[in-house]
């Protein structure tokens, strides 16, 4: 072949690699768009003012439609009735009865991630940006302190791995840091090593004590903390992604159950007072902070089969008498706001 | 064989400016680093979205995606080696590498049909396997298509594209997501395509050199690759030096980490961090490398460590703003700028003729191994002396070992000058 010719193939091939690879990209987005546009799936509506003063569940609306990503709400009472949708967009969310914590990528040529504070009338309160992707994020009971956590990721030249990052702060404006900053004590030795990960907080009534997640040496505790003191205690090895009942008696987490390195959760729930660990009747994979519906059911989320950015949320006996049932199809990252 | 965009030099013309950049340095050069370029968008476009992909599109735990990450960095240093081998043994560095481009490329092919953890995995060990065998081949093509006296700006023109491909890369498949938060699909088909284009180029537009038999003296073909060629004292000292300023270049991970550590806004632009790094690079990497073949690419090389050693020294600085936090990128691109391409060419220059890629292969084996150790090292010390203190020592033993290696490269200099005052004196006689 002359070099010609080979400029010449070199030329038509590249056209039609990128050519092709353009159109399939275009008649992607053309689809994204009509899906987008598309009426939802499910019943939804705009804000009603009398809903606001409803027992309800807020959650991450992932219905394919108009509203994707959204956050909404149904009434506690009719979880599968008509979705009130917002126009607020998060990844992540968690509402109490005065405010709500919206963690999200914002997306774009450089995509960054934050996490925001809003009051009850939608106004930004507080916001943080956030090294990686979003995690979980929870509100305390009286909505004066919030935590979230979110990946390390985009060190594309690092070798630091798999990390986590993990802030509690007050809503009127204090920072409390990353729990890393957090005295940790481990079967009561203190544990200082490099590859300390905190995740998945839970806070309780009492505004000083909380429950996370603390992870080192591929080992992972339940760990209580104390605010005013900056440390981090122990409780039990294995349990992640702690869940405090409403009445504070138990705790429910997802314990890694896999015998092989891929780790494989099921729900657990631990009653405080007699150290007893239930192990519920939930056979699928679980990676969710789950969330107390009220004192006897648990809600938490697992994606869609063949479904990629959908899920549904299951509800499940905390005393593990019975199987799931599907509580809320098409949403994510639920709380229980009752005004 | 020496092809130049310029076409025929004007070097004695009266009043001909010295043209910068691009211009003199061979078309397949430049050709090695479109591909480069290519192949780079395609693996970082897939690596920075990653991290969202194993996690919400999948819905894999997150540690398993820190073993996948682990896996990601490691595999690619253990082929290196064999990469060089095969390239020298067979004399053909343009086939091996292009077997090295084309398995990076199929394995992307792969990653449309993957969607559980173990068949990921496969893809990337298959990329990365990809990417270590064709290293030290290309690199060698490089040298062979270079004049030696500007060896060093053959692999800053070289090393400029690869890293404007690598910054290009997340930005693009960002922007894919932006338009389509769940087209994980689009920017893998986009992947594959780019990875396609880079093959097609280095397979039609790429010449195959045979560099032993070419070097051959009438008809006598040079003996075959040996091991022993590798022991070169020129080839054994630049090892040494590189592999003494290794052990104390910890990673950007860290620098990162301590920024985020103390400043609002590089939390906020933690997961870009990287980007800037890369813009900083490939902006140097073209000076950089003149400035090696001016002043001695041993030299330089060593020099290139005081800006890694100033951006240690900024993150324990007792002031950290925006301002200390772009010094610091600023300072990890020129530190890439002045090592990374240079100590290739330094290796190509060492190598005895016929073991070029084996000889850049052990080098950069020897530089990945030692920050290996320096990683795990500095965990220790993090874990002793608390972050700061850990840092301090790191920056007084570089700074250490940064004038030892400045005495131990006078010989490199020397030779390096030498080289090419011969080389510019035959080329004047012609």
């Amino acid at each position: 072949m002359s070099p010609r010719a080979r400029l010449v193939l070199a030329g038509i091939l590249t056209l039609l690699l990128l050519g092709g690879a353009s159109a399939y990209g275009v008649v992607e987005i053309a689809a994204y768009r009509s899906r987008l546009a598309a009426p939802s799936q499910v019943r939804t509506t705009g804000t009603a003012p009398d809903t606001a003063n409803q027992a309800r569940i807020v959650f991450r609306n992932t219905a394919t439609g108009a509203g994707y990503g959204r956050v909404a709400s149904v009434p506690i009472a009719r979880p599968g009735g008509t979705r009130t949708v917002t126009d607020l967009t998060c990844d992540r969310v968690y509402e109490t009865v005065s405010r709500t914590m919206c963690l999200r990528i914002d997306r774009g040529i450089v995509t960054t991630f934050s996490a925001t504070l809003l009051d009850k009338a939608g106004v930004v309160q507080r916001s943080w940006g956030l090294p990686g992707i979003p995690s979980r994020t929870r509100i305390a009971p009286d909505s004066s302190l919030v935590a979230f956590t979110s990946f390390v990721t985009g060190t594309s030249y690092a070798t630091v791995g798999f990390s986590t990052a993990t802030f509690i702060a007050s809503v009127d404006g204090r920072d409390y840091g990353n729990l890393e900053s957090f005295a940790l004590t481990v079967e009561g030795r203190p544990v200082t090593s490099l590859d300390r990960n905190f995740w998945g907080v839970t806070f309780t009534a009492d505004d000083n004590i909380f429950y996370a997640t603390a992870a080192s040496g591929g080992r992972t505790w339940l760990v209580r903390g104390d605010l005013a003191a900056r440390t981090l205690t122990s409780l039990r090895q294995g349990a992640e992604c702690p869940s405090i009942s409403p009445d504070g008696s138990r705790i429910a987490y997802k314990k890694n159950v896999s015998t092989s390195a891929i780790a494989y959760w099921s729900i657990a729930v631990l009653n405080l007072k007699t150290g007893e660990e239930a192990v519920l009747p939930e056979k699928r994979n679980v990676d969710d902070q789950v969330l107390w519906l009220d004192d006897s059911t648990i809600l938490y989320g697992l994606p869609t089969a063949d479904q990629p950015g959908d899920s549904d949320i299951w509800a499940i006996p905390s005393d593990g008498s019975t199987g799931a049932r599907p509580f809320i199809e098409h949403a994510w990252s639920p709380s229980v706001v009752r005004p | 064989m020496y092809i130049s965009l310029e076409g025929d030099e004007h070097r004695d013309a009266p009043g001909s400016a010295r043209k910068t950049g691009l211009v003199r340095v061979s078309s397949v050069v430049v050709t090695l680093g479109v591909v480069s370029l290519l192949t780079d968008v395609s693996s970082e476009s897939v690596a920075a979205i990653l991290p969202l992909y194993v996690t919400s599109a999948l819905g894999l735990s997150t540690i398993a995606y820190g073993f996948i990450d682990g896996l990601y960095q490691g595999v690619s240093a253990i082929v290196r080696i064999g990469g060089g081998w095969a390239s020298d043994r067979a004399d053909r560095p343009k086939w091996i590498a292009f077997a090295g481009y084309a398995l990076s490329a199929v394995a992307k092919i792969w990653l449309l049909l993957a969607t559980g953890f173990a068949a990921l995995i496969a893809v990337i060990t298959v990329d990365r396997l990809g990417k270590g065998i064709r290293t030290a081949p290309r690199d060698a093509l490089i040298t062979a298509e270079s004049d030696p006296s500007n060896l060093g700006r053959s692999f800053g023109v070289h090393r400029m594209l690869d890293t404007i491909g690598a910054a290009l890369g997340p930005l693009i498949a960002f922007l894919i997501l932006w338009l389509v938060p769940t087209g994980y699909t689009v920017v893998f088909v986009v992947a594959l395509a780019t990875a396609a284009v880079g093959v097609v180029v280095l397979g039609l537009l790429v010449p195959d050199r045979q560099p032993r038999r070419e070097g051959a003296i009438d008809g006598h073909v040079r003996t075959p690759f040996r091991w022993r060629n590798l022991t070169d004292p020129r080839l054994r000292r630049l090892m040494a030096v590189a592999g003494l300023l290794g052990v104390l270049t910890i990673g950007d991970g860290f620098v990162y980490l301590s920024l985020q550590a103390r400043t609002d806004f590089a939390a906020q632009w933690f997961p870009l961090l990287y980007v800037g790094t890369n813009v900083a690079f490939f902006l140097f990497a073209v000076p950089f490398g003149r400035l090696a073949d001016r002043l001695g690419r041993a030299r330089v090389f060593v020099w290139g460590h005081i800006a890694l050693l100033l951006a240690y020294a900024a993150t324990v600085l007792p002031f950290g703003g925006t301002a200390t936090i772009v010094a610091c990128l600023l300072l990890l691109g020129a530190f890439y700028a002045a090592t990374d391409g240079v100590l290739a060419a330094l290796a190509g220059q060492f190598a005895p003729q016929g073991s070029t890629a084996s000889g850049i292969a052990a080098t950069q084996t020897v530089v990945a191994l030692a920050r290996l150790i320096a990683s795990t090292g500095f965990g220790v010390l993090w874990f002793t002396l608390g972050r700061a203190n850990a840092a301090l020592v790191v920056t007084a033993a570089l700074m250490l070992a940064i004038a030892v290696a400045a005495v131990l490269i006078r010989p490199l200099n020397r030779a390096g000058v030498r080289e090419a005052a011969r080389h510019d004196s035959a080329r004047g006689s012609v």
